[in-house]
């Protein structure tokens, strides 16, 4: 009689194919997955730890570095919880939160772009891979522009944003959008009805929304197996409320169907990015609140109190009164929620991140068992997963 | 602000289990004794409708007793209610019943409350360090846990 033994082979984490440092062990019967154990922790940078000691301002710029793909969404969810713990929702400006939503939605077209490069680029489509670089970049290109950095924004202010849109920018970012769709048409073109990427992703990594729920799933992930969860629309936050877009969701629970799901997605963020455009209106970019937000530079170098206000927040930051919040925003790769425990000093108690890649990843083992070798990395890529925010 | 439906049926049925009900900018914080999280964590899910665990993790309140709270963030998806459920933890007794068997995506989240923060869960299938080296002496969440690592003079830049 045949022996059968299993073989127990390490993915990462130095692996092209993991999407950062993600180890894997995987234990093999032939070709067939078994058990697969994650690893991570290899990008830990005790990014809570690290908030408890900084002033409620300072922490934004590490809010960048979780997520660093979607960089504008990470600032945004830690923004709006602040707000919530200090209760000056309601006073953010009308162009800030249009500003905000427009940025969040370029992001997440940002997001996804990549998304769809590098899975497609691991089940073996370069060609994608390079025409959706191209089109990431010059989102990039308009990052830049806004913010001053390509990656690590830190745009967001609590109470508005840093700075307003320099001039000409609103133009680029029209135009990007109009030509968006004809680009992503371009994408499905070189994949979509191709026989050997469909062969690669439908039927693999299925789960059903019974055990997407159970495992905690969200974002795209959970709606491409049929739940229809969007934060945007249930938990409405920063005016997403006046916007109309539609949810999509699938009910092929495979990696099939968060790539319809991903690219719709796409399509729908340029149909809220014109929306956001056409509600732009002249205005103030940070709320009227001198206790919270920095006042402008031209204040400080004419006024006292302006200078007193910076040197304050500068030196010692505000004081939310005691309490706790959380504040979730659906980014491109599910929910990212921030918790924040106030002890009524100028520092966060306690920040608790609940990023979406840390737990989406947890449902990868039940995915990959009874699957091929190969199957994993497609299954990593339609998780869409981002070892800086898995580890924080 | 009308109260959340689920904290009157809460106290219906675990009347002596709920300690403290909170209310704070529009969100609802319930303590319960941790005796019975399992159990409140079941009925809320299968009766009540929380069916998604949005996050698990420890807050060190050092100073204070209890020392710590795990802090258990639900949501209903059907009615898009958010609840927030707190189980006040002994420094002495830091363990606390585990809830992978009401939503297995507590696992990793116990697992890294357990890594960081030093409180273990009981009953947790694979209750292993997440993010830090399994070697790793210490919980780096824990308050007097210096911010430069251990060994080292604890960090004097901090404001306020």
């Amino acid at each position: 009689m045949a022996m059968t033994e299993t073989m127990t082979v390490n993915m990462g984490p130095q692996h092209p194919s993991t999407h950062g440092v993600l180890q894997l062990i995987l234990e093999l019967d032939g070709e067939v997955v078994r058990k697969a154990t994650p690893h991570i922790g290899f990008l830990h940078r005790g990014v809570e730890k690290l908030s408890e000691y900084r002033t409620y301002h300072q922490t934004i710029p590490l809010t960048d570095r979780l997520d660093y793909l979607a960089p504008m969404s990470n600032n945004l969810a830690y923004v709006l919880a602040v707000e919530k713990l200090l209760g000056i929702t309601e006073q953010i400006p009308e162009r800030a939160k249009v500003v905000r939503v427009m940025l969040a939605e370029l992001t997440r077209i940002k997001s996804h772009l990549v998304w769809l490069a590098t899975h497609a680029l691991d089940i073996g489509a370069m060609t994608v891979f390079l025409y959706c670089f191209r089109e990431r970049e010059r989102i990039m290109d308009i990052y830049e522009k806004i913010s001053g950095a390509r990656m690590t924004t830190n745009y967001f202010r609590v109470g508005g944003l840093s700075a307003d849109l320099p001039d000409g920018i609103v133009e680029e970012i029209r135009q990007l959008i109009d030509e968006m769709p004809g680009h992503i048409d371009t994408y499905e073109g070189l994949i979509t009805g191709n026989k050997i990427w469909q062969k690669r992703i439908m039927g693999i990594g299925v789960i059903s929304a019974e055990d997407a729920i159970d495992v905690g799933l969200s974002g795209p992930a959970l709606r491409a197996s049929g739940v229809d969860w969007d934060l945007r629309r249930d938990d409405a936050y920063s005016g997403y409320e006046d916007y109309d877009f539609k949810v999509y969701t699938s009910q092929d629970c495979d990696t099939w169907g968060r790539y319809q799901v991903r690219l719709l997605e796409m399509r729908e963020a340029c149909k809220l990015i014109k929306q956001a455009i056409a509600k732009l209106k002249p205005g103030p970019v940070v709320a009227d609140l001198p206790k919270v937000c920095l006042p402008p530079k031209q204040d400080v170098v004419n006024t006292i109190e302006a200078l007193i206000h910076q040197f304050k927040l500068i030196s010692e930051g505000f004081k939310p009164e005691v309490g706790e919040v959380y504040q979730g925003c659906e980014n491109p790769k599910g929910e990212l929620g921030f918790y924040l425990v106030s002890d009524g000093s100028s520092h966060p108690y306690r920040m608790k991140i609940r990023s979406p890649s840390f737990v989406n990843l947890q449902a990868l083992p039940q995915m990959v068992v009874g699957r091929m070798i190969a199957d994993v990395v497609a299954i990593i890529g339609t998780l869409d997963i981002v070892l800086g925010e898995i580890d924080r | 602000m009308s109260e959340n439906a689920a904290v009157g049926k809460l106290k219906a049925k675990f009347a002596s289990s709920v300690l403290d009900v909170v209310e704070f900018r529009g969100e609802t914080t319930v303590t319960v004794k941790k005796e019975d999280v399992v159990a409140i964590c079941t009925f809320l899910k299968k009766e009540v409708g929380y069916n998604f665990l949005t996050d698990l993790c420890g807050v060190d309140y050092l100073g204070q007793t209890p020392r710590f709270m795990v802090v258990y963030q639900l949501y209903n998806i059907g009615t898009k209610e958010r609840l927030r459920l707190k189980v006040p933890v002994e420094e002495s007794d830091a363990t606390v019943d585990t809830v992978s068997g009401v939503w297995s995506t507590a696992n990793w989240h116990e697992r890294e409350c357990w890594d960081l923060m030093g409180i273990s869960f009981n009953n947790h299938p694979d209750l292993r360090r997440i993010l830090m080296a399994e070697d790793w002496e210490g919980h780096p969440l824990r308050k007097d846990y210096p911010v430069q690592g251990p060994g080292r003079r604890p960090y004097q830049g901090r404001v306020s």
